[in-house]
């Protein structure tokens, strides 16, 4: 494990939705990156392959099923758990979301202290599969 | 035999006066001209008187039936004597008879000389001559006759007084044997003919001597009591034993001396079977001193086969007419138990049988003979005769219809109502073609006359009916397309509700998003330090925040209910298990209660197969409710089973604040909760028993209620063993 805090890449149009998610990652002491839009959300996926992304569904151009299903189909982006932070609360938003390649759905609105846990639990996962892989290379 | 003559007086040789040969052959073509005796003797007699010296005289002849010499005519002497006299031929020593023996005159002499023997002729006293008539050619002791002359003087008879005896006796002779001839050709012809009728007689017929030898014996006779040499052994045995059988009844009927009848069993000597006889035997005398016996033979056989035939059938006969009783009887009986009246007539038209149906509608009833009856009753018959007679004689020339029907307007007798009847009629015809009855039926059709007319009414308002359903059909059709427009644009109605709802659902959280955020953010501090105030109130935003995201959540369940797009997720769930996960959600709360919450288990409650997570979520529900309603008391949770209606359920009941019955009726309606003013204390979106009930349908289960305003309420779900 390096020594810098996880990056977390929070994507959403609202900016009060990426303000409060920032914000409360960064004080619980993780590193944080935002995009506004799909395209944005792929070019900074690409350009800093953060360790989990918390991805918004309806936006604007490229929306979050989409870009979900673009860095899923990458060689570079597929390992980075995807979070869909999404408003629609219907079976049907989440199983598109699924279908995308989205590893989790967290309907809006919810805690911030909620959406914390989440996120450690899937950089554990990945933190814990790679440490697993480490040793049994080593 | 010595002949005695007492008196003899020789004739002397023929003297004078003897008549010329003209004389003689006047005589002899006279008596050639007759064929009488009697008339013979008058021309002789007359001939004498002409032509000799003879005053009167008579001729006697022989009757050889009698035995007798008998007086035949006479000249000169009275009709009564000359009847009277009669000697009996076998008297030989009558002066008389002896001459008749003679073959001379013999002269007896009123005196002068004694008679041995006196006696009397029709010439009385006196000198006569007898003179024998001469034998002719036949042979016998005796002569034809005598003459019995008597003239003036006893002298000697002349010479033509012989010759004309002896040619008298001559011509008498020959007529005597011609007449013999004829009466013994007749006798034959006679007696072929007897024995014609005798054996045409085909019953044997008898006669038989006092000794029981055969006299006569006709072809029927011979048949059964006559066997020669020639025929058969079997044969010559049957005739002796049946001549053997004849004898002995002879033997009984001689001795009757009447006309007896019996019976004779013989045997048919040519076909062996026994032959029953009637004999009629009858004395008859069959000599002069004999009698013998005349016997009929009536072959009874035949008669007595015939006989017993009769009496056998004539016991077939009374079998018969006793069966032909009891079926007639069974007829009746038939006839009696069939309720539509039944009529046979003759071909006349009259009615010779009628069943108890028929009688009511053709007789008067003995109890009700009222003027009316008896004229219903012939304007009936009148109507029944003329349509079986019209039919009748319509049939007889029209061919060979056998049966015709009609309808007849007959009257009751008793109520003068009209009867229509229907009326089928067969001909009862016989083994040659004639009509011998014919039958009619009767059937009643008031009923169907009366099922017609309802039939009518009902066809009547059926097509009243129809047309009113036509018109309803018609109405309901608009209404149905109304309906179907009206459930197109309520299906879209619908969608775009639901959509109108998600997409709300979605614009409200974004912003409540951000107040719980931010909030939070405040309340962890992550904005510096805040005061004890500020805390305060950063709580009630996010308590009324977290409120509106509840309403928000169940205003989203329901919609997803309603528009069939909530997924139910089957699987085994063990319903004591889940109230214990239940239970161990709801344990905070309770913990800051002095609730008694208690949990009761029926004995074998089975898995069931339903959506896990929506029964947990009604269950909690229920359970949070009475947590929420119940100040203080007990809360009892019990899960049951009936196996009849295969039900599982959950009763959750309090001692809370019950729910009053008009109440009852709402609660389970969106925002349907009692008190407002209790919400705002308890909390709660005032959705939760509505979404319950709603889960519990799509669940096919349901919910009850059972509450009183102060005592508590029980909420109890049902749910089936498997979700359909």
């Amino acid at each position: 494990m390096s020594g810098e805090p996880p990056l977390v890449l929070i994507v959403d149009d609202v900016d009060h939705g990426r303000e409060i998610c920032a914000e409360y990652l960064e004080f619980r002491g993780f590193r944080v990156a935002t995009a506004a839009d799909g395209l944005e959300a792929l070019d900074k996926a690409f350009a800093l392959l953060p360790d989990l992304i918390l991805m918004d569904l309806s936006l604007p151009g490229i929306d979050g099923w989409e870009a979900t299903r673009r860095l899923k189909n990458d060689e570079r982006t597929r390992h980075i758990p995807i979070v869909a932070l999404t408003a629609h609360a219907l079976a049907s938003a989440h199983d598109r979301a699924k279908e995308a390649g989205c590893d989790s759905v967290v309907t809006k609105p919810c805690l911030p202290k909620d959406l914390e846990a989440e996120v450690r639990r899937w950089i554990e996962s990945r933190t814990e599969g790679k440490t697993r892989a480490a040793n049994e290379q080593g | 035999m010595g002949r005695v003559v007492q008196v003899k007086t020789k004739t002397e040789t023929p003297r004078s006066l003897e008549a010329g040969p003209e004389a003689r052959l006047e005589l002899i073509e006279s008596l050639l001209g007759e064929h009488e005796t009697r008339a013979c003797a008058v021309v002789a007699l007359h001939w004498l008187v002409r032509n000799s010296r003879i005053e009167r005289g008579f001729c006697a002849v022989v009757d050889s039936e009698n035995g007798r010499l008998t007086g035949l005519v006479g000249i000169g002497v009275s009709a009564a004597a000359l009847d009277a006299f009669s000697l009996d031929l076998d008297d030989s020593t009558h002066p008389l008879i002896v001459a008749l023996a003679s073959s001379e005159p013999v002269a007896f002499h009123s005196s002068g000389h004694a008679l041995v023997r006196p006696f009397e002729t029709p010439l009385g006293a006196g000198s006569f001559h007898a003179v024998p008539l001469a034998r002719g050619n036949g042979s016998g002791e005796l002569g034809p006759g005598l003459l019995l002359l008597a003239g003036p003087g006893d002298g000697p008879v002349g010479g033509d007084v012989c010759w004309a005896a002896e040619i008298l006796g001559n011509r008498l002779t020959a007529l005597w044997y011609h007449r013999i001839q004829i009466d013994g050709r007749r006798h034959k012809r006679e007696r072929s003919w007897l024995l014609g009728v005798i054996n045409a007689v085909t019953d044997p017929i008898l006669l038989t001597d006092a000794d029981g030898r055969i006299l006569i014996a006709n072809a029927g006779a011979e048949q059964l009591l006559t066997a020669d040499e020639a025929k058969s052994e079997g044969r010559r045995r049957a005739v002796a034993l049946n001549n053997m059988l004849f004898s002995s009844s002879l033997f009984t009927a001689a001795e009757a001396n009447e006309t007896t009848r019996k019976e004779l069993l013989l045997v048919d000597p040519t076909e062996g079977q026994d032959l029953l006889f009637e004999v009629l035997s009858t004395p008859v005398k069959v000599r002069s001193n004999e009698i013998g016996v005349a016997s009929i033979l009536r072959n009874v056989t035949d008669l007595r086969r015939a006989s017993e035939e009769i009496e056998e059938n004539y016991r077939k006969l009374r079998a018969a007419e006793l069966e032909a009783r009891a079926e007639r009887d069974r007829l009746d009986l038939i006839l009696s138990s069939v309720l539509d009246p039944i009529l046979v007539t003759d071909p006349g038209g009259n009615i010779v049988l009628m069943n108890p149906p028929a009688e009511r509608m053709f007789t008067v009833a003995p109890g009700n003979r009222t003027s009316d009856a008896e004229r219903r009753v012939r304007a009936n018959d009148a109507v029944f005769t003329s349509f079986v007679s019209a039919n009748l004689y319509a049939g007889q020339s029209g061919g060979q219809s056998r049966h015709w029907k009609g309808e007849l307007s007959l009257l009751d007798p008793q109520t003068g109502a009209a009867v229509p009847m229907e009326a089928i009629s067969g001909k009862v015809v016989a083994k040659h073609g004639e009509d011998t009855a014919i039958v009619t039926i009767l059937h009643d059709l008031t009923e169907a006359v009366e099922k017609v007319q309802l039939y009518e009414q009902i066809k009547r308002h059926s097509e009243e009916l129809r047309e009113k359903v036509r018109e309803a059909t018609a109405e309901l059709a608009e209404q149905n397309e109304l309906l179907r427009r009206q459930a197109f644009q309520l299906e879209q109605a619908s969608a775009m509700k639901s959509q109108f709802l998600a997409n709300v659902s979605h614009e409200l959280r974004t912003p409540l998003n951000a107040i719980i955020g931010y909030s939070h953010l405040m309340l962890e501090g992550v904005s510096g330090e805040i005061n004890s105030s500020q805390r305060e109130k950063l709580n009630r935003v996010d308590s009324n925040a977290r409120h509106l995201l509840a309403i928000i959540n169940d205003l989203l369940d329901i919609t997803r209910i309603e528009s069939g797009k909530m997924p139910i997720q089957v699987e085994r769930v063990v319903l004591p298990e889940l109230i214990d996960e239940v239970m161990t959600e709801v344990e905070p709360l309770i913990a800051g209660t002095s609730l008694d919450v208690t949990r009761k288990l029926a004995p074998r409650v089975p898995e069931i197969r339903t959506d896990r997570q929506k029964v947990k979520q009604i269950v909690l529900n229920l359970l949070s409710n009475a947590l929420k309603f119940t100040p203080q008391g007990t809360i009892a949770i019990a899960i049951d089973y009936d196996p009849a209606a295969e039900e599982v359920s959950v009763a959750v009941t309090d001692s809370g604040i019950g729910i009053s019955e008009e109440n009852q009726r709402t609660i389970f309606e969106a925002f349907g909760q009692t008190d407002g003013s209790y919400v705002k204390r308890h909390g709660g979106t005032g959705l939760g028993l509505s979404i319950c009930r709603r889960l519990a349908t799509i669940l096919d289960g349901r919910i009850t209620l059972r509450s009183r305003l102060g005592e508590g309420s029980t909420f109890q779900l049902f749910l089936p063993r498997r979700v359909r």
